[in-house]
């Protein structure tokens, strides 16, 4: 009996908070399709005017440019630095293994806010701050061991047998790497790829510290929109909310057909 | 591979952040100590002036009264749900992918949703209206806002943490006690707590510091200017609105320093919670 209430309260608490999430997200959408909305269950008329407006209010074509610019470039260094890391982190100790793995949790673990004050005041001091090349520096420190611990197991995953059986007939040490590992790396490389691209989207505090008028990333520029309140109608806010959303969820929706929704957060008790 | 083979293909990646993680951080401090105005040399006037500043020093207070109380209730609620599902559920891939949605849109998203739906004329104030429960209180563009959406934005994130860690979990030695005549309630006590300790010390140590360095939901559902101005506030207006890079420092320094702090008490409790010395074998997902 009182496991069943429990089991009960549990489940009407997941329930609630659900369509607590349901209401936020939906809301956010009505309202980006609203003529005009007060205190009724609906707007009365309907209209998609206001993302014509807030493509051009809010210059979305240049911030998107940004976006992707900064995303791809962050992905594409963070693969490139990360893979030789993971690699060797899979294959063999060396002497100051744990002060480096120490090194690439702590961007982690510290909140961006913390560190990104003195990142900030550094790259502003040697004129890369307030550039789209700061904006990617900055987001490339969490987002390099991330691409390295989402590529370790996967590393450990390939065989070394493999390598060394190639090696034994004769393959050079590139091309071991460009026919043995490399190939046997790719889901991994796409996963970890995936996530550091949706994450750079969708991470705020560096990229609001490090940007300046023409480097705004889209979260960014979504930020000033909310902040300024009043200036703009709260339809063409929620218009530019909903592009970002549907930007992010079809990356997530990607990234979802490749890793559990449990890796998506820091793995506790793991490596 | 040679000898210097491997530290070779670590190295950019340590340089990288040796030189854009460890060196702004040693910079900051150094700042820090080096006010933009007064006598050259090392001084500790930024760190006398916030503390004898109330209304600078006011925001340790209005952060903790935030961050304390928030990773009480996100790590409980977030461990008692994980635990109810640790041998898996129904519909359980769904609801995970929902979960992880406000951690993949990010705060800044989901400040914008909490303002509409929470706020005086949203479905929740119009449902609580109609219900007839008169008139409903605010709920955002104060304390009460950032708790929301710091919890909304948490919640799913130990939750997941959790609930890796936990199902990670060899469900024999619970199968075991059960047999040998435990109740749930012993079994979670005596046999799960233990092995579950850790985790949960790490989750509320995560979530702890995140709630601590709060920015953006305190200043977009919150009250930026009294009531939910948290010290990552304070330190973003001395470096961006009065360019005082020295004081600004100081002040993540402090922001880093309390978050430390935190870090050390849970650690501190962390052998008191788990209790008797249990072996914790088998914990964690590998």
């Amino acid at each position: 009996m009182r496991g069943r209430v429990w089991r009960l309260a549990v489940f009407l608490f997941v329930l609630g908070f659900t369509l607590n999430l349901v209401g936020i997200v939906s809301h956010v959408v009505v309202s980006s399709l609203a003529k005009r909305w007060f205190a009724t269950p609906l707007p009365g008329a309907f209209t998609t005017e206001w993302y014509a407006y807030s493509w051009r209010e809010f210059q979305l074509a240049d911030v998107l440019t940004v976006t992707a610019t900064v995303a791809v470039t962050v992905t594409a260094l963070a693969l490139l630095l990360g893979f030789p890391a993971a690699y060797v982190l899979a294959r063999r100790g060396f002497p100051a293994k744990n002060a480096v793995l120490l090194l690439y949790f702590l961007p982690l673990l510290i909140p961006q806010m913390t560190y990104g004050i003195p990142l900030a005041t550094s790259l502003y001091r040697y004129r890369i701050g307030g550039t789209i090349a700061g904006v990617i520096l900055a987001n490339l420190v969490p987002m390099l061991p991330l691409a390295i611990f989402v590529l370790l197991p996967f590393v450990e995953q390939i065989s070394e047998s493999l390598e060394w059986a190639a090696r034994v007939h004769g393959a050079g040490r590139w091309q071991v790497f460009r026919r043995v590992v490399l190939p046997l790396a790719l889901p991994g490389l796409l996963t970890a790829g995936l996530l550091v691209l949706v994450n750079t989207v969708a991470n705020f505090e560096l990229s609001f510290l490090l940007s300046g008028a023409g480097s705004q990333t889209l979260v960014v520029a979504l930020y000033y929109a909310v902040f300024a309140a009043g200036m703009r109608p709260i339809y063409s806010v929620d218009a530019m909310a909903v592009i970002y959303m549907v930007i992010v969820l079809l990356m997530l929706v990607a990234a979802l057909r490749f890793v559990r929704p449990t890796q998506m957060v820091f793995r506790l008790g793991g490596k | 591979m040679k000898r210097g083979g491997p530290l070779l293909l670590v190295l950019p990646s340590v340089v990288y952040l040796l030189v854009m993680f460890v060196y702004p951080f040693a910079y900051g401090v150094f700042l820090s100590l080096h006010p933009a105005k007064g006598a050259a040399g090392a001084s500790l006037a930024n760190y006398l002036a916030f503390f004898g500043d109330p209304w600078q020093l006011r925001t340790i207070a209005v952060t903790a009264s935030i961050a304390v109380p928030n990773t009480i209730v996100t790590v409980v609620l977030a461990l008692t749900v994980a635990y109810a599902m640790r041998r898996g559920i129904w519909a359980e891939r769904t609801i995970t992918a929902l979960l992880v949605l406000p951690i993949a849109l990010g705060t800044v998203l989901v400040a914008e949703g909490i303002n509409g739906f929470y706020g005086p004329k949203g479905w929740l104030n119009q449902g609580l209206q109609a219900a007839g429960f008169g008139d409903p209180p605010r709920l955002t563009h104060n304390y009460t806002g950032v708790m929301i959406a710091l919890f909304v934005q948490h919640f799913p994130f130990c939750f997941l943490m959790l609930l890796g860690y936990i199902s990670g979990i060899d469900p024999a030695l619970e199968a075991s006690a059960r047999v040998l005549g435990a109740r749930p309630w012993v079994v979670f006590r005596r046999v799960m707590w233990p092995l579950i300790a850790p985790g949960a010390a790490i989750a509320f140590a995560l979530v702890f510091v995140m709630n601590f360095g709060v920015f953006p939901s305190a200043v977009l559902v919150g009250q930026p200017a009294g009531a939910t101005r948290t010290i990552a506030i304070a330190a973003y207006q001395q470096a961006f609105e009065h360019y005082d890079m020295s004081m600004a420092s100081a002040i993540a320094v402090v922001m880093g320093l309390c978050q430390l702090l935190g870090l050390a008490i849970v650690v501190g409790l962390r052998g008191r919670l788990a209790g008797t010395g249990v072996a914790t074998v088998g914990a964690g997902k590998r």
